[in-house]
């Protein structure tokens, strides 16, 4: 039963993410109102996928590697709703729902049972998931920047340049994806590693994903205070965000390679 | 009855021309009092502009109307011949006068396709042309209709989206890397016309903070009044650059006056905030080469004229669309001018008439099964006589008002008293039969039966 409904999700969003992309380069405005409608009926299907998961697994507590790339998903498609109802920024969805419709797609490939574990884990995925998806936000707010820095730079004002928002909205955005990502992260690493402790007397047992996702964190950590202290923002923040979301991305392959759960 | 329109503009008129027959404001009601004394012009309308005179009129015979607004103009202004006149007027008559009137409101035919002055004018000369009810129901009816046009093409294309002029275009660029301009500050170099200009419209645009400098002390203290500004000596400009977000250069220096490394430093110190940098001198005052240094955004003036070129272009074929809405917008208005004539009306009016009777001869007959043919042809003829009574004075009445001039007047008055123009009731057997119902219901009900009746014509006035 939630198969239906997370294929039917996949279709939508797949729908979505043509739409906006073809959008970018339309002056038609109409592209992006089609965009919105598929991935609102889209994100619907996945809330109802989401919830009929949950009732076949008995619990909320859903701790699979598929189940947390879909949250994870279905957490960035709400934020696009977000931005191109309440922000009118309808170029987000080119950006954003290629992301969701990946993890998405990675989701399916993976298998869906959940391996016996501490029931309180799922705090941990939640947390990780969501703070994931504030970097996904600094990835596409980064490259947008960059896009527009060099249409501004190589004096292109064709339609994409109308279309994007202008730079220091794009670096506030930035900003604020990574200065509410990273503390959900952190909490994220915190749960998981008491969950540890709690399964195996240990909180860290130094396996390469975790390593892997403590570096994520400091090099976060690091972006963080240089733009706080030092002045990295605009082009500079742009990269470093491009550059640690391809980190976290890292993190997930090695969690999936490993063949077991987020931080067991 | 034609509606016409007689007039100069930019485009077939030069200013020497346009000036003198331009009617100034105070003079407008004098000018439209003269206008209405020409036989045959039973509605006039007079939009003076600096890019155009025109005179919409409605009028009996259409040549012979062009005729006398031709007449209104050489008589405007005794030192035009109608020789030296005549070339430069344009006229037009029925649905192409009415779509220049659609196209001159809604900035299609103004020098600038999009400005928007022009609606306003339109609506400033409508209102005085209503106080001397110079205009009657044709040319109020066009002239609303014009404005709605005009608003509809303004929101529904890109028609007056974007910057035109080259002052406007730096704007435009800086709103694309500053989202909120009322939290910027402007650093003005220099007097430039240019950037002078550039400066008021970021002002207008929210712009809080100006600081200014200049070589010559004089014009520094002038400007400094005009924007609120502070006055920053010349010698140390160079190290205020670091608290402007936006630079507008414009002197007469023949060298570069900013350099790389100013820049670079400003943009330092700036802890890489984004700085816009616009260049409106010739020759440059900045070093191009600024524009490869990360967060420093240079544009000089060949920019902002390619930006304002692509604009022009952009109106250009949002112009296309807005000609279609205009099309459409023609079409369904001649559909109501149509209306207005007599003979239509006369015929709607008698089969309205004819087919209310029929249906209601039909039901009494039905009720009294038992009248021989003569008493039946007794109820047919009692039925027809009523009918016939009661039209005689509004048929009469519009003949004769057809050709005496107040034809549109009557006709639109007789289709709303009878709702010719209501679908749902018009000379449907039904719709007689749902009135003879209330008739026999409550007294209340049945006047707020007739009270609902009413209500379409209410909105149509609306």
């Amino acid at each position: 039963m939630p198969a239906i409904f997370f294929m039917a999700t996949i279709a939508l969003y797949l729908g979505g993410t043509a739409f906006s992309s073809a959008y970018l380069s339309r002056r038609d405005d109409t592209l992006s109102k089609i965009a919105l409608g598929i991935t609102g009926v889209g994100f619907l299907m996945h809330t109802i996928a989401l919830l009929a998961r949950m009732v076949e697994a008995g619990s909320v507590s859903l701790t699979s590697l598929h189940d947390a790339l879909s949250f994870f998903a279905w957490s960035l498609v709400l934020v696009f709703l977000w931005v191109d109802v309440r922000h009118r920024i309808h170029v987000m969805g080119a950006f954003l729902l290629p992301i969701a419709l990946l993890s998405l797609v990675w989701a399916a490939a993976l298998p869906r049972e959940t391996a016996p574990m501490l029931k309180t884990v799922w705090v941990h995925v939640t947390l990780s998931m969501l703070g994931t998806v504030g970097f996904a936000v600094a990835f596409a707010a980064g490259l947008m920047y960059l896009i527009q820095d060099w249409l501004l730079k190589s004096k292109q004002f064709n339609v994409l340049y109308t279309k994007l928002p202008p730079l220091d909205f794009l670096d506030h955005l930035n900003q604020l994806a990574i200065v509410t990502g990273f503390p959900l992260l952190t909490l994220g690493i915190i749960t998981g590693a008491l969950s540890a402790e709690v399964a195996r007397g240990a909180y860290v047992s130094w396996n390469p994903e975790q390593v892997w996702a403590l570096v994520t964190w400091v090099f976060y950590f690091i972006v963080l205070m240089g733009r706080m202290t030092v002045g990295w923002r605009a082009k500079r923040a742009a990269y470093l965000t491009i550059i640690g979301f391809g980190g976290v991305v890292l993190t997930l392959i090695g969690v999936v390679l490993k063949g077991h759960a987020p931080v067991m | 009855m034609h509606v016409i329109v007689v007039g100069l503009s930019h485009k077939t008129a030069p200013v020497e021309v346009r000036e003198k027959l331009a009617v100034p404001e105070s003079r407008l009601d004098e000018a439209l009092a003269r206008l209405r004394t020409y036989a045959g012009i039973r509605e006039g309308f007079l939009l003076s502009t600096c890019n155009r005179v025109e005179v919409y009129a409605v009028v009996d015979q259409a040549e012979e109307g062009h005729a006398r607004v031709q007449d209104f103009f050489a008589d405007t202004h005794l030192s035009l011949s109608s020789e030296q006149l005549t070339p430069h007027l344009y006229g037009y008559t029925g649905d192409r006068a009415i779509g220049h009137l659609f196209r001159v409101a809604a900035s299609l035919d103004s020098m600038i396709v999009g400005e928007p002055q022009i609606l306003g004018q339109l609506k400033d000369a409508f209102e005085v042309a209503l106080n001397h009810k110079a205009s009657g129901v044709v040319l109020n009816k066009l002239v609303r209709k014009a404005i709605s046009v005009a608003k509809r093409v303004r929101t529904e294309t890109k028609i007056a989206e974007t910057a035109v002029s080259v002052s406007y275009a730096a704007v435009e660029l800086a709103k694309k890397i500053f989202s909120n301009l009322s939290e910027k500050t402007v650093l003005l170099v220099g007097a430039g016309e240019m950037a002078k200009l550039a400066a008021q419209h970021l002002v207008d645009q929210g712009v809080r903070k100006v600081s200014i400098t200049t070589r010559d002390a004089a014009s520094a203290v002038e400007l400094a009044r005009r924007f609120n500004a502070a006055s920053i000596p010349f010698e140390h400009f160079r190290h205020e650059m670091a608290d402007a977000d936006i630079v507008l250069c414009s002197t007469g220096a023949s060298h570069y006056l900013i350099g790389v490394e100013d820049v670079q430093q400003a943009v330092r110190r700036r802890m890489n905030r984004p700085i816009f940098l616009i260049d409106i001198s010739v020759p440059r005052n900045i070093d191009p080469a600024v524009k490869d240094i990360d967060n420093a955004f240079l544009f000089d003036v060949d920019d902002l004229e390619m930006r304002v070129e692509q604009n022009l272009e952009e109106r250009r074929r949002e112009a296309g669309k807005a000609e279609r809405m205009v099309e459409e917008e023609v079409g369904q208005i001649l559909h109501w001018m149509k209306s207005l004539e007599v003979t239509p009306t006369i015929v709607a009016l008698r089969n309205r008439a004819e087919t209310i009777k029929q249906a209601e001869i039909d039901k009494a007959l039905a009720r009294l099964q038992n009248l021989s043919a003569q008493e039946r042809s007794v109820v047919e003829g009692l039925a027809s006589s009523i009918v016939n009574k009661l039209l005689h004075g509004p048929l009469v009445t519009l003949k004769a008002e057809s050709t005496a001039g107040g034809g549109a007047l009557f006709v639109e008055a007789a289709r709303r008293f009878f709702g010719l123009d209501d679908q749902t009731a018009a000379g449907r057997p039904d719709a007689a039969s749902s009135a003879e119902a209330l008739d026999e219901a409550d007294p209340d009900e049945s006047a707020a039966g007739r009270a609902a009746e009413r209500r379409p014509a209410g909105k149509r006035q609306a």
